[in-house]
């Protein structure tokens, strides 16, 4: 009997009551079960001895430790009716017995939807764990071996075939080849790895085949911990949840006095017979059992989290879903953030083709992230195979000359100038691009500048959209950086942030947050170290998923795909997991508080009451409606998303 | 007459309930058993948590053995939210878990439903 399962104890209860609800429903045309008072007896021991025993058992363990559970109020309800009934049969008086069996059969069958459901919330996270490679080719005193997953430790030596999944974070140490790493950094192209990049565990190798040194394995992997920061975010309340928690630890005893007082003030004040009072009593035991309540909280999160991460969202805690209601200005730090993080040719004046040549050309072996633009951009155009330039000679603080088929030409900053002729034309293209806070880059032949490279940290393709995603939920938006005015205010335009404060000092952005906070909660967006104090400051920390450890360390919501428009989607998630909370908290406590003063008897008078089955069965459904209620968060369409969809 | 005895009867069961659930009853308590720079502690599962107190010793890798026995839906889950642990306990088998024992603190751990709570003293 231990063995049982909830499904199994409700299919025999359904089977033993089902006679009895037939009876109920026939019996005003005259409809009477074979062996009347004395079948109903059987039938309900049957249930009572089968399906209700384990109530009583675990509402006798808790009793003996002073607490009480939903089961105390099922057990003690269907025994005082199953009791009452026995004593009624002998005195010949009208019994309930099938009241006693229906409520049992009801309170099953939520459970086992209950049971079902909960096991379709949980499971979501744990499939990302199945994305991990389940063996590695492990090179191991000279032979290849294939080994399970489980097996590797840091600083094997591990071979990746094309089309392979990668088994554990690491160092490639030989070859080369692009890695699919979508699943992780939610960035579409591939990307391109050589000895020295870092792989990450469960991204695709695509053409090539590579070595790499396994630096983390099992649960100090990217992929493990994103779950483990998932799971732990799953577990965590809403401080919303701490009031369901004190109503639930006093809740039942008092459901219990509240059960006796109207028993005694039917049966002693009021003169009713002694059947009615106790079917009072009973409905109120039945009806108020708080098990919705204590599944509101936990499910709505488990399901909400769980979406997010989905959308490659990660929300850390359930604390920060209540936040991110309150929050009225968006801060964005900018570089990395806003923008790409490097400089990029955004402009080329003049021949592009040939410009771009000789500027490749005498870029070729530079560092500087200038020059590095320029060889991207020359890349990008197909002209990064020109030989280098000849009798190469750097211009201290103003660029680089050298001769190209016996030119001399030159790449440099606006100093170069002061010895060279510029058109007038190209001139004022020049002040031009730098008032729109570009680095202009002048590229010339002879003693002559013949054209432009204007270069720029330029936002991500998606900030504009995202900023105006924040503005439409009538958040401010402000934009935090260390820059000078100049380019803080052209990026700001450009994008179309409400409020800039330029040239802040590291330091300082956690206090301009403080300021911000003054007026009303704020969530900032950052991705640096130096956004770290900022991030832990504001009410809602969002880091980008590229971003320092640090940063992520400090987030309290991280955005995996690095999109900016992902800000908005996370603000619109987290409102509708909270009130999806708010949601289910209210059919909670409607059920309760609408069915307690009905099962009282108190609209008696007006010939309205609660049966303790049809209590037993609200009670299914208030478990039921609290459950679906989170489970349809899944179906919810998001705003942001589908207008993302619409644009691409 | 009878409905004097039964007024009584009533009353008195309700005292009973206040008494029983709202005075101060002892907790159980116990302290988990080193060995061998390990310490583990078993944790009966019936109409709670026995014992519902457990203190730990700081830095000590920690096991707690989970046994539930009561068939209740309310107690097959078990969460601790501080570690971030949501664990199923099948009926009747021991289920291990292993806790984080760098940090003193107090920690709290519940049922699925939040119903039922424990608490673990790391000192």
């Amino acid at each position: 009997m231990q063995k049982l399962t909830t499904s199994r104890r409700f299919i025999i209860a359904l089977i033993f009551s089902v006679p009895m609800l037939v009876k109920m429903v026939l019996m005003p045309f005259g409809f009477h079960l074979p062996g009347g008072t004395i079948t109903e007896f059987g039938l309900t021991t049957i249930v009572m001895a089968v399906s209700a025993a384990p109530f009583l058992k675990s509402s006798w363990s808790s009793f003996k430790k002073h607490h009480s559970n939903m089961d105390t109020l099922v057990a003690i309800g269907t025994m005082t009716a199953y009791l009452y009934s026995i004593y009624a049969m002998t005195v010949g008086q009208p019994v309930f017995f099938e009241g006693a069996a229906l409520v049992v059969t009801f309170i099953l069958l939520g459970q086992v939807f209950e049971e079902r459901m909960r096991k379709n919330a949980s499971s979501a996270v744990e499939k990302l764990l199945d994305l991990q490679a389940k063996n590695a080719i492990v090179i191991r005193d000279g032979q290849e071996v294939t080994i399970p997953l489980g097996q590797v430790v840091t600083g094997d030596l591990i071979k990746v075939l094309p089309g392979q999944k990668i088994a554990v974070d690491g160092t490639i140490v030989d070859g080369q080849s692009t890695v699919d790493e979508s699943m992780v950094t939610g960035e579409s192209m591939a990307v391109e790895k050589r000895a020295g990049d870092a792989v990450i565990g469960a991204t695709i190798n695509t053409n090539g085949s590579f070595v790499f040194k396994a630096d983390k394995i099992g649960e100090e992997t990217m992929l493990s911990q994103i779950v483990e920061m998932v799971k732990k975010a799953q577990t965590s309340r809403a401080p919303i949840q701490n009031l369901t928690d004190r109503v639930s630890s006093i809740f039942v005893p008092v459901v219990l006095i509240l059960a006796i007082a109207t028993f005694l003030i039917w049966y002693v004040f009021l003169g009713s017979a002694l059947s009615t009072a106790l079917v009072f009593a009973i409905s109120i035991l039945v009806i108020a059992c708080p098990c919705a309540l204590g599944l509101a909280t936990p499910t709505a999160l488990m399901v909400g989290t769980g979406l997010s991460a989905k959308h490659c969202i990660l929300i850390k805690n359930g604390e920060v879903l209540e936040a991110v209601n309150q929050v009225k200005t968006v801060i964005f730090d900018k570089t990395g953030t806003i923008t790409v993080g490097q400089p990029v040719v955004t402009d080329v004046i003049g021949p592009e083709t040939k410009i771009m040549t000789l500027a490749g050309q005498l870029e070729k072996n530079s560092e500087h992230p200038l020059a590095i633009a320029v060889l991207d951009y020359a890349e990008k155009l197909g002209l990064n195979n020109q030989e280098s330039a000849k009798n190469f000679a750097a211009i201290e603080g103003q660029g680089v000359t050298g001769e190209v088929n016996g030119q001399t030409v030159f790449v440099g900053n606006t100093r170069l100038l002061a010895e060279r002729q510029i058109d007038p034309d190209l001139q004022k293209k020049m002040q031009e691009l730098q008032a729109e806070a570009k680095t202009v880059v002048l590229v010339g032949e002879a003693e002559r500048v013949i054209g432009l490279i204007a270069i720029q940290d330029a936002p991500k393709a998606s900030s504009k959209k995202a900023i105006a995603d924040l503005k439409a939920r009538g958040l401010k938006t402000v934009m935090l950086t260390g820059d000078n005015q100049l380019v803080a205010e052209a990026i700001a335009d450009q994008v179309g942030i409400d409020q800039v404060i330029a040239e802040v000092m590291p330091n300082n952005k956690a206090d301009h947050v403080l300021a911000f906070q003054q007026e009303g909660a704020v969530a900032f967006v950052g991705d640096g170290i130096n956004d770290a104090p900022a991030l832990s400051t504001a009410s809602v920390g969002i880091a980008m998923g590229s971003g320092t450890d640090v940063a992520i360390e400090s987030g309290d919501i991280i955005l995996v795909k690095n999109d900016l428009q992902d800000v908005a989607t996370a603000i619109e998630l987290s409102a509708k997991i909270f009130n999806r909370i708010k949601l289910n908290l209210f059919w909670a406590f409607i059920y309760n508080v609408l069915g307690i003063p009905v099962a009282t008897g108190l609209f008696y008078g007006i010939g309205f009451i609660l049966s303790p089955e049809l209590a037993g069965l609200a009670m299914a459904f208030s478990s039921l409606s609290v459950v679906t209620s989170s489970l349809l968060l899944n179906r919810t369409r998001l705003k942001t998303l589908t207008a993302k969809k619409s644009v691409a | 007459m009878d409905k004097i005895l039964i007024m009584l009867a009533g009353l008195a069961a309700i005292a009973f309930i206040i008494w029983w659930f709202f005075g101060q009853h002892k907790v159980e308590s116990a302290e988990a058993t080193l060995d061998d720079n390990q310490q583990t502690i078993d944790i009966h599962v019936d109409g709670g948590y026995s014992p519902e107190h457990i203190v730990l010793k700081q830095g000590v890798p920690a096991t707690l053995n989970f046994t539930r026995t009561d068939p209740s839906g309310c107690l097959d889950h078990v969460v601790f939210t501080d570690f971030g642990i949501n664990q199923e306990l099948p009926q009747g088998q021991k289920v291990s878990l292993k806790i984080n024992t760098a940090q003193p603190g107090q920690y709290q751990w519940a049922c699925g439903m939040d119903m039922f709570h424990g608490q673990i003293t790391v000192e």
